[in-house]
């Protein structure tokens, strides 16, 4: 029982409006094998009505930054990832990110969607500042992510990987079951979306390296996010999908969410973003529009040749 | 809840060429059979037994049949716990002690004359408390699951033989009689223990395969780090799956109980490794990831009936360990062997 009350501190510490209640429910409910039939309780939050209300949202807020970085900074121990970054994200905005290998872009990437808390400065989403204690959370503001190592499971099929946390379930009351067939559809249209030949029945251990993306990719779509952060999206695939995923991108942004494409590639930001970012050594040392830079400029203060732009 | 399909201008044009891809299985249901470990186990078993009949008539009869069912049925039910556990790339090396210390806890509520079905929840709720302990270490304070497990197994142990006073509980008062149904009894001619292993085992497929808790044990042991980027409850999920281990041992515990008509403390000793060793030959992954509810069953039949066919053979029952130690071994090996070659 002590046991039990300081796992309940825990975890009220991390997630305070859990009941005493529902805690009893989840650690002593296993006693009961129905218990765990039922046990989805990420399932009670069903993202798709969430989105529907944020999609409502998303026409009146063009004053304020759907995403804003204050000072941030990070450090792993004696290693400084980040120093005082600033940045600002509006709606129907893709910002390409720019830099170095080490620079900090993923980093960064992994602060604004929760993978671990900045070190200093704060984060705004729609103007209200937010600290995210786990990855979930920061999907429910809307953040979606897809990361460089894609956060793949090689032992699941491509539909499960894309609908893993957020599982379509049907059934009725406590006894929910997975709905294969229908995540199987829905998972075949994404891949579909995106001109990908990725079957949702394979798995993903087997897959090619661009099937992978796809499949990482797919998942950012299941919901209306606000923010879609792309770490090197595009690294491992061929032609015809890199421009698929472009294509993508615009239509993101023209629906009005905001885009963060990290890539090495100079034409892929320069055909699809309408600002650009640059990192060194943990700062940023540049952010300015697409049509006021320049491929040559933007290599220069990726290499260090030109230092403030 | 709406489901409504992504809203995409490409997909209505994709929609005809789709149909084509979703049917797609990666291998025919043939293909999958005869990739499957514990589908050879079984083919394997097959012969065994009918080899042992030929050359033993003995060995066929209903009444050895009877005893090697009831025999596994055992370590079955606790592998079946195990393989949750295994599947998230663990390891549960406390499930033989469980069994002593909830032989001793049931065994001192059935003396105390309370009631038989008080005795099953004292037993139970102590299989659950241990698995909760090793739960919270491994999920929630991130120690290697390996030594909690260990610890776990010597202080359960241990608390079993101060429990008990170190004497033999047999005086089961008047709770004992249907306490002992539960173990002891039969119906339609198979030993109640090997019902409950077959309905365990029906059930725990059902949930792998059809709930999204299962997909989670799964995706843990795949990959942990993207379970929980996904936002799979990645500690809960491993706490009740050390939980779910624990109290399959429990369950175990108690009919053994029933069915010997006694409550020793050192019930259970080395059960744990021939519990590992089911669900490895049935096919699940020391490394995570893999295994299912039949391949424990049928991985510890397999163990069970080549005990029985030496012992026939007037193999002395001492080499027990060695050949159930070879066994992991040998199943770990053509593990890494599939796997290479998957590469
Ligand atoms: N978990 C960690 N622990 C310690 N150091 C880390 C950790 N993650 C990143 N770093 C360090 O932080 C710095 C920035 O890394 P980051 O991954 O953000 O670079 P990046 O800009 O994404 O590079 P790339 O283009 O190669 O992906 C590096 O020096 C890296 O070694
Ligand atoms: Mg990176």
């Amino acid at each position: 029982m002590l046991i039990c009350l300081v796992t309940y501190a825990q975890n009220w510490q991390t997630n305070p409006d859990a009941t005493f209640c529902t805690f009893c429910w989840r650690t002593f409910g296993l006693a009961i094998f129905v218990g765990m039939i039922c046990s989805d309780r990420k399932g009670k939050g069903p993202c798709f009505e969430i989105k529907a209300k944020k999609s409502g949202l998303l026409g009146g807020t063009e004053q304020v930054p759907v995403l804003e970085l204050r000072q941030i900074s990070k450090n792993f121990g004696a290693i400084r990832a980040l120093t005082g970054v600033d940045l600002s994200l509006e709606a129907g905005e893709v910002l390409g990110l720019m830099g170095d290998n080490g620079a900090g872009k993923s980093t960064m990437v992994k602060i604004i969607a929760g993978n671990f808390p900045p070190s200093g400065g704060e984060i705004f989403v729609d103007g209200q500042p937010v600290h995210f204690n786990k990855p979930v959370e920061a999907r429910e503001k809307g953040i979606e992510v897809v990361y460089q190592d894609l956060a793949l499971c090689n032992n699941l099929t491509a539909s499960a990987n894309v609908f893993l946390g957020r599982e379509i379930k049907k059934g009725f009351g406590p006894f929910k079951w997975l709905d294969h067939a229908e995540m199987v559809r829905r998972s075949g249209l994404l891949f579909a979306e995106l001109k990908s030949e990725t079957r949702p029945r394979d798995l993903v251990r087997q897959m090619s390296g661009g099937q992978r993306q796809a499949v990482a990719i797919a998942r950012t779509r299941l919901s209306e996010p606000k923010v879609v952060l792309m770490d090197e999206p595009t690294a491992a695939i061929s032609v015809r999908q890199v421009a698929e995923v472009l294509d993508l991108i615009r239509r993101l942004r023209d629906s009005g969410h905001a885009v963060v494409l990290i890539s090495h590639r100079m034409p892929d930001v320069f055909s699809v973003c309408d600002r650009v970012a640059v990192m060194r050594r943990g700062t940023k040392v540049a952010d300015k529009l697409i049509k006021d830079s320049s491929p040559e400029e933007v290599t220069g203060l990726i290499t260090g040749a030109i230092n403030v732009a | 809840m709406s489901h409504e399909a992504p809203k995409s201008t490409a997909a209505t044009g994709g929609n005809v060429a789709i149909e084509g891809v979703l049917g797609i299985q990666e291998k025919t249901l043939v293909q999958s059979l005869f990739a499957s470990q514990a589908f050879w186990v079984t083919v394997a078993l097959a012969l065994i037994c009918g080899f042992m009949t030929w050359y033993e008539p003995h060995f066929g009869s209903i009444e050895n049949f009877y005893n090697i069912t009831r025999n596994f049925a055992f370590i079955g039910i606790m592998a079946l716990g195990m393989t949750v556990v295994i599947i998230t790339g663990g390891i549960d090396l406390s499930v033989g002690s469980i069994m002593g210390v909830v032989a001793v806890a049931s065994g001192l509520v059935l003396e105390a004359e309370y009631p038989w079905w008080l005795a099953i929840l004292a037993g139970l709720g102590a299989g659950l408390i241990c698995g909760l302990i090793n739960g919270y270490f491994v999920a929630f304070l991130n120690l290697s699951p390996f030594v909690v497990t260990l610890g776990m197994l010597s202080i359960a142990r241990s608390f079993a033989v101060v429990l008990s006073g170190n004497r033999m509980i047999y005086n089961f008062g008047p709770g004992g009689p249907m306490f002992k149904i539960w173990g002891g009894g039969a119906f339609l001619g198979v030993a109640n223990p090997v019902w409950f292993l077959v309905i365990f085992t029906v059930l725990l497929a059902v949930v792998l395969r059809m709930t999204a808790w299962g997909r989670h044990l799964m995706a843990i042991g795949g990959n942990e780090h993207a379970a929980n980027l996904t936002g799979v409850p990645v500690k809960w999920v491993k706490m009740q799956a050390y939980a779910l281990s624990a109290l399959s041992a429990a369950f175990a515990a108690i009919l053994n109980v029933g069915w010997s008509g006694s409550a020793i403390n050192a019930l259970g000793q080395s059960y744990e490794l021939r519990a590992i060793a089911s669900t490895v030959i049935g096919g699940a992954n020391l490394m995570g990831g893999e295994g299912g509810a039949y391949g424990a069953l049928i991985g510890s039949a397999l163990i069970e009936v080549i005990r029985n066919a030496l012992l026939m053979a007037g193999v002395d029952s001492n080499w027990q360990g060695t050949f159930v130690g070879s066994f992991i071994v040998l199943a770990v090996l053509l593990e890494r062997i599939r796997g290479k070659r998957r590469e």
